[in-house]
């Protein structure tokens, strides 16, 4: 009873992240924002609904199938988030007019 | 016109949750999973509406992360295991979408 209590407050939560993601990735201003934004929260998010539901059902087939999940989740967002950003760079789309330093193009120029 | 869009915003999440909670009938379980459900309408409005190319790859690979949490949901509410074998294959084929996209983002293509 207690395991499921506490596997349902980790859903909860994993819930109210992703939630607040999806509302970054609809109102922030620019593509490197909105990626900030939804990459750490649909991370967390979408990783502890399924560390809840681990919790809820244990070391059974569901339980070690939703842990590899919570494994492969964590080693590819960063990487996929990373790709993309620094594509969306390299293709020169712009920032947003509110953004004051742009470190990444200045060592590129540094570079040249 | 932009306070205008704020509070359609605003009706849209009141409208959704009032009928989710007090309206809908059912397990608490395919509550949570209808949450998830109304986060992916508004990546899919991120993916219709998106300025750049960049913003709707952003999408795409948080729709893939949200989906595999769905689907661990959904298993823990009908009690079978094997949605969460369809949420692994998602996460690996929508982490090898995204890093397609992105190199086709910046200019190469998959043979270099």
């Amino acid at each position: 009873m207690t395991r499921e209590i506490i596997g349902m407050v980790f859903i909860l939560l994993g819930i109210m992240f992703d939630f607040f993601g999806v509302l970054g990735l609809v109102r922030l201003p620019d593509v490197y924002n909105r990626l900030q934004a939804a990459t750490k929260c649909v991370t967390f998010g979408s990783a502890g609904i399924l560390f809840g539901v681990f919790i809820i059902q244990g070391f059974n087939n569901f339980g070690f199938k939703v842990l590899i999940g919570i494994v492969f989740i964590f080693l590819t967002s960063p990487v996929s988030a990373h790709a993309i950003s620094r594509a969306a760079h390299r293709s020169k789309i712009p920032l947003a007019k509110e953004s004051v330093v742009d470190q990444y193009q200045e060592d590129n120029e540094l570079r040249d | 016109m932009k306070f205008i869009r704020w509070l359609l915003g605003l009706l849209l999440i009141a409208a959704f949750l009032y009928g989710n909670f007090y309206i809908y009938e059912g397990d608490i379980l395919y509550k949570l999973v209808n949450v998830i459900l109304f986060c992916a309408v508004f990546v899919l409005f991120r993916v219709l509406f998106g300025p750049t190319a960049a913003d709707r790859i952003v999408a795409v690979d948080i729709m893939g992360i949200l989906i595999v949490g769905l689907l661990a949901l959904f298993g823990l509410a009908q009690k079978q295991s094997f949605f969460m074998d369809i949420g692994l294959i998602w996460a690996l084929l929508s982490f090898i979408a995204s890093l397609a996209f992105a190199k086709i983002l910046e200019g190469r293509y998959l043979d270099d």
